[in-house]
């Protein structure tokens, strides 16, 4: 492999888990229910799919565990900004907190080990032989999954009835509501989604991407992925691209090593860079006036429309 | 003919401490439309939202074809076969109409269901584009669509909320043109409304109601206008707010071919230029989303303008700190704008008043204190102290709150959006009577969707249209047919 | 409102608590998070009764309440200052990354500025305050001006701080006579912050913390600019109806924001450590620590201090179970985080009362 498509390789492979949890944002995002969340639901999922690959030797039932630990700490979530209508950013911040608890407890003795059965790559026959853009085919099976779900998202939010519900809850849930969609159904089920796919991105940092156990190994990815979900104009086809950016970064970081570059200071690189990204996107954002969901972040009463 | 298709028995509904329903009963036949009169904030929106289970009554019971039911959200209601038509349209702005039409078939592809649309517009005469973005069509527009939805959904029952308000006389032809086609197919029709002439037009059967209680029911051909009025309002109506002349002072507001974009870029105001001096009224009739949201946000610091001049006492509008140097505004937003329901009633006065009543950066609370309690008894403010939260005040006080402290802060401009919108009787001519007042001393821009306020109140009135003034004329010479139709965007010629 | 559930039992809407019941409600929310994590310790197979216990023995002991006296310094700095920024309507997620700017201010002084003796820790103090709120005003200017959330911004730059620290530290500030451990040299006396004898807590800063949340207090409840930084916590639109500055408040909130989390900066360096450490090393977590002790005060300055001792108490258990236990300290955000969930579940409770009794209108 040459030098650009090894990077491109590495690039598409260090962008799948800000993919994937971004993408599961996006839908809770569209639905209305900011879910800070993000990082905590990767680290819990990422410590537990771990755990479990490393003992039932089967990964399907380690990422299966991810995406329920996912889940599980996502109804959390939705059950404070949906059900009790509280604060969503302090109920974001606290569920960010606890899946980094969950995590550190659970890896507490496996610091260092290493996964023997973890994802490998997997080449795909005529594909990866096209030059550079055979870098995209030759990735392990998370990897093929996110393009597979982001195109599929991507339909269902643009070419659905389910995807214009979904819309129609984050941008105007009392209209929602009064053409009989279930508004608190539709933003259950959309953090949810959000729940399983963060916890899935975790998953694929332990037994895909460096499937050794590291204390604090989505360090930040989670944030990164929120800021992803601002960029890509709330649309999966977007975040894909957008999410190579942010890898490219990554890798760059490792790439500009032999430059003799302090290693602390290259890597709050993609950390600069998403603020950077943040501000520049958002002067374009000003100036074509593209908007977030109107009522991201906004519970919704029935009854406060009256007065 | 007489089969009765909804019966509601003693509904009450409570919002926090104010009575909206006080057991009412409300019976619907098949193939009738029931007018259901009444003033703003009598209860009849909130009835009809129980109908439709956007609202849970207090207690009460409601029959569907003899049947009990239980209608707990829009869902059960629509399973029913009710539909509604709401008063100002709920679409998602940034969809499509197809889009937003597309939830109404379960079960068909998108194609059929489309062309089951089509196919609904062309028998009852309605014209729709159907891959236009909501945000780009008009009130009426849009309305059309909300009354599609309503056709689809209310196959037995169709409520219609106010649909006329904010529709051109040609406009509410058709639209009764449709109630008497589906009128004619069955249906049951409940037509919501506060203005007697439409009612006695459409309906067969009128219930009133007033202050939260049912004041009869009775067939068409038995009231007329006078009767109505009198059943609607209790007493006499006081029309004789007395407006007398003022001499007119120096120039406080000039807007000059002011340009002003809405909240997704399109141009809501398109050049509109005027200027009100010391003394007079200046009314904008319009209905709603003509771009006198945009206007009023513009003049008072809001929103930014995208080309032209605001000037307020001869200097250019800069900064909302600059507005508000010179002006007050009573905003239609008032919860969470004009008050602050997280915030104390005396903290809500303080907003204006925190400044001039500081020693070196320190407020001086007890001051403050005694001043808002003067205040309050001025504009008959009803609270139990001045120390609970200002959310916990009912609609009207709230109204009276703001006016207290907009009107007191003695400014030369003062901008009126909407003030009496909602609220009773004697809320709102005690405040068309305080505006009338402050035309002495200072410039008013009153904006509104009553247009008996307007015409009552202002010196000068311009209709808003389309992001322009239409039309301007002073408030001697007005005719109210060339309103209401340059309302409807007819330009008389 | 009122829920019938029976004949004889009902939920009703009451009104505002009172100071004793906010303070109840506050304890419940704490309990209801050690019974959470509890349950979360108890299936990975911990013993939560063994370590709750353990905490308690092992913290009220002399050296027990000192180790919670010095870490009560940092966290009530940070925590009275996100107290003004959280009132603002500013999430600042930063004051980790803020307390570490303070901290590289203040080495800074100590030891690579020539100054008059006498005059070195004052200007340690002074500056490194500065850098704290420099770097607290980076993301709320791209708030105001390109409306950049500023969680995720906050949070960026916290990552950026603690890479910039251990940068210095493995790099340029090397110290020369450290064995290759990752910190610089020891600071001159002159830099020292006094402690009490025979503990670990620089009480001048302790004195500035407790001063501070008088001080803010003092700020939101009774001066004109509190009372516009708190306008501005409802929003944009609300400050721009009344004419109020938002820009320039929200600023002005985040600068006392950041000053005082990067006090507490130079606290943890010329109180604690006495030289510049890697970044973890420096803060365990102080700045996010705050949030939850803010949040648990109800946002008063006052309050921060009763919830500031809790968490310190807190963090002294961590240390306590870290070494007995074997438990990584991050462990502890389990706990950390359900206090936050327990206190919204708690505040929408505390709006309800359960009746017994017929039902009557």
């Amino acid at each position: 492999m040459d030098y650009i498509t090894e990077f491109i390789a590495m690039m598409v492979s260090a962008s799948t888990p800000i993919l994937l949890a971004a993408l599961g944002e996006i839908y809770a995002e569209r639905s209305g229910i900011l879910n800070l969340g993000v990082e905590g639901m990767m680290a819990a999922g990422a410590a537990i799919a771990f755990y479990t690959t490393l003992f039932t030797r089967n990964i399907v039932i380690g990422l299966l565990s991810a995406c329920i630990a996912g889940m599980l700490l996502s109804l959390i979530h939705g059950f404070i900004s949906i059900t009790i209508k509280s604060n969503q950013i302090v109920s974001g911040l606290a569920l960010s907190m606890i899946g980094l608890g969950i995590s550190s407890l659970i890896g507490r003795n496996l610091v260092g080990t290493p996964l023997r059965n973890s994802l490998g790559i997997v080449e795909i026959a005529i594909l990866s032989d096209i030059p550079i853009l055979g870098a995209f085919f030759r990735q392990n099976t998370l990897t093929y999954l996110s393009y597979i779900l982001t195109a599929i998202l991507w339909y269902i939010l643009f070419k659905t009835k389910i995807g214009i519900a979904i819309r129609m809850v984050g941008d105007n849930p009392k209209s929602a509501d009064s053409i009989g969609i279930n508004v608190y159904a539709v933003r259950y089920g959309c953090t949810l989604i959000g729940g399983v796919l963060a916890g899935l991105a975790g998953a694929y940092l332990s037994v895909a991407y460096t499937p050794t156990w590291i204390e604090g190994m989505t360090a930040g990815q989670g944030w990164i992925a929120l800021a992803l979900t601002v960029f890509s104009a709330w649309n999966p086809f977007y975040a894909l691209i957008g999410s190579y950016l942010f890898g490219g970064i990554r890798i760059l970081q490792f790439r500009l090593q032999p430059l003799k570059l302090s290693p602390p200071l290259l890597s709050t690189l993609p950390y600069l860079f998403t603020i950077v990204a943040l501000a520049l996107l958002n002067i374009e954002r000003i100036r074509r006036r593209i908007g977030a969901p109107q009522y991201l972040g906004k519970p919704y009463h029935r009854e406060e429309a009256w007065m | 003919m007489m089969e009765e298709l909804v019966r509601m028995v003693g509904i009450t509904k409570h919002f926090s401490n104010v009575v909206a329903n006080d057991s009412i009963d409300f019976t619907l036949h098949k193939g009738e439309v029931h007018g259901l009169l009444g003033e703003n904030g009598a209860g009849k929106s909130t009835l009809m939202n129980i109908l439709y289970g956007l609202y849970k009554p207090d207690s009460g019971e409601i029959y569907f074809e003899g049947r009990r039911v239980y209608i707990n959200s829009p869902r059960d209601a629509i399973r029913l076969g009710i539909g509604r038509v709401p008063q100002i349209p709920e679409l998602v702005e940034s969809l499509t109409v197809a889009e937003n039409l597309a939830m109404l078939l379960p079960g068909l592809t998108m194609g059929r269901r489309l062309d089951y649309v089509k196919e609904v517009a062309e028998r009852y005469g309605i014209s729709l584009d159907l891959d236009a973005l909501v945000c780009n069509l008009s009130f009426g527009e849009k309305h059309k669509i909300e009354l599609i939805k309503g056709i689809m959904r209310g196959s037995k029952v169709l409520i219609l909320d106010e649909s006329t308000t904010m529709l051109s006389p040609r406009e509410i032809d058709s639209l009764f043109g449709c109630i008497s086609k589906m009128r004619d197919e069955g249906r049951g029709i409940v037509f919501v409304s506060h203005r007697i002439p439409e009612v006695l037009r459409i309906a067969d059967r009128i219930t009133i109601l007033r202050k939260g209680r049912r004041i009869a029911s009775v067939m068409r051909n038995e009231v007329d206008e006078h009767e109505l009025v009198r059943l609607m309002i209790g007493t006499d109506i006081d029309k004789s707010i007395a407006k007398d002349k003022v001499s007119l002072g120096e120039e406080i507001l000039r807007v000059e071919d002011l340009h002003v974009l809405d909240d997704i870029g399109g141009e809501a105001v398109k050049g509109v230029s005027f200027s009100i001096r010391r003394g007079e009224i200046f009314g904008i009739a319009g209905v709603a989303g003509n771009g006198q949201r945009e206007l009023v946000e513009a003049i008072t610091g809001l929103r930014d303008i995208e080309k032209g001049r605001i000037l307020i006492k001869g200097k250019e509008l800069s900064s909302p700190r600059c507005f508000r140097l010179y002006g007050s505004h009573i905003p239609d937003e008032r919860i969470g704008l004009g008050v602050l329901p997280s915030l104390t009633v005396l903290e809500n006065i303080a907003l204006i008043f925190y400044k001039s009543f500081s020693n070196n950066g320190f407020i001086r609370f007890n001051d403050l204190r005694s001043y808002a309690r003067r205040l309050i008894e001025t504009y008959g403010v009803v609270t139990p102290s001045l120390e609970i939260l200002a959310g916990k005040l009912s609609g009207g006080n709230i109204a009276r709150l703001i006016l207290a402290r907009e009107l007191s802060a003695d400014k030369d401009l003062i901008v009126a959006f909407h003030p009496t919108f909602g609220l009773d009787v004697a809320s709102a001519s005690m405040i068309r009577r305080l505006i009338l007042e402050l035309r002495r001393k200072s410039a008013i821009l009153l904006v509104s969707e009553d247009l008996d306020e307007i015409l009552q109140l202002s010196d000068r009135i311009a209709v808003m249209y389309g992001g322009r003034f239409i039309g301007v004329m002073d408030s001697d010479e007005v005719d109210l047919e060339k309103i209401g139709l340059m309302m409807g965007g007819v330009v008389a010629s | 409102m009122k829920i019938r559930i029976t004949r004889y039992l009902r939920i009703e809407r009451r009104g505002e608590l009172g100071l004793m019941g906010r303070i109840l409600m506050k304890i419940l929310a704490i309990l209801l998070a050690l019974l959470f994590s509890a349950m979360i310790f108890a299936i990975s197979g911990v013993d939560p009764w063994y370590a709750y216990t353990l905490i308690f023995v092992k913290s009220f002991t002399y050296s027990g309440l000192t180790e919670i006296a010095t870490k009560l310094i940092p966290i009530l700095l940070c925590t009275v200052g996100l107290t003004v920024a959280f009132k603002a309507g500013v999430w600042n997620i930063g004051a980790e990354g803020q307390l570490l700017l303070g901290a590289i201010g203040a080495t800074w002084i100590a030891l690579f500025v020539d100054v008059y003796d006498q005059l070195r820790l004052p200007l340690a103090i002074l500056v490194g305050m500065v850098s704290g709120a420099s770097w607290g005003l980076i993301p709320v200017i791209l708030k105001v001006r390109l409306n950049v959330n500023e969680v995720v911004s906050t949070l960026m730059m916290n990552y950026i701080a603690s890479g910039i620290v251990d940068y210095l530290v493995y790099g340029p500030w090397k110290g020369a006579r450290e064995w290759g451990f990752p910190y610089t040299d020891k600071f001159p006396d002159t830099a020292w912050l006094p402690l009490i004898p025979g503990t670990r807590i620089h009480w001048p800063t302790l004195l500035l913390s407790v001063l501070s949340s008088i001080l803010v207090y003092i700020l939101l409840s009774r001066t004109a600019l509190g009372f516009e930084i708190k306008v501005c916590g409802q929003g944009k639109r609300v400050a721009d109806y009344l004419g109020i500055p938002y820009g320039s408040r929200l600023i002005i909130a985040m600068i006392i924001s950041g000053g005082l989390a990067g006090l507490a900066g130079v606290g943890e360096v010329c109180g604690v450590h006495r030289r510049l450490r890697y970044a973890s090393s420096i803060s365990s977590g102080y700045g996010y620590t705050a949030i939850i002790s803010a949040w648990l005060s109800g946002l008063n300055p006052i309050g921060s201090i009763p919830s500031s001792f809790f968490l310190a108490f807190l963090l002294t258990g961590r240390d306590i179970i870290q070494v007995s236990l074997g438990l990584p300290f991050a462990t502890s955000n389990i706990f950390n985080g359900s206090i936050l969930i327990s206190i919204l579940i708690v505040e929408v409770l505390g709006r309800y009362r359960i009746r017994w009794g017929r039902w009557t209108i």
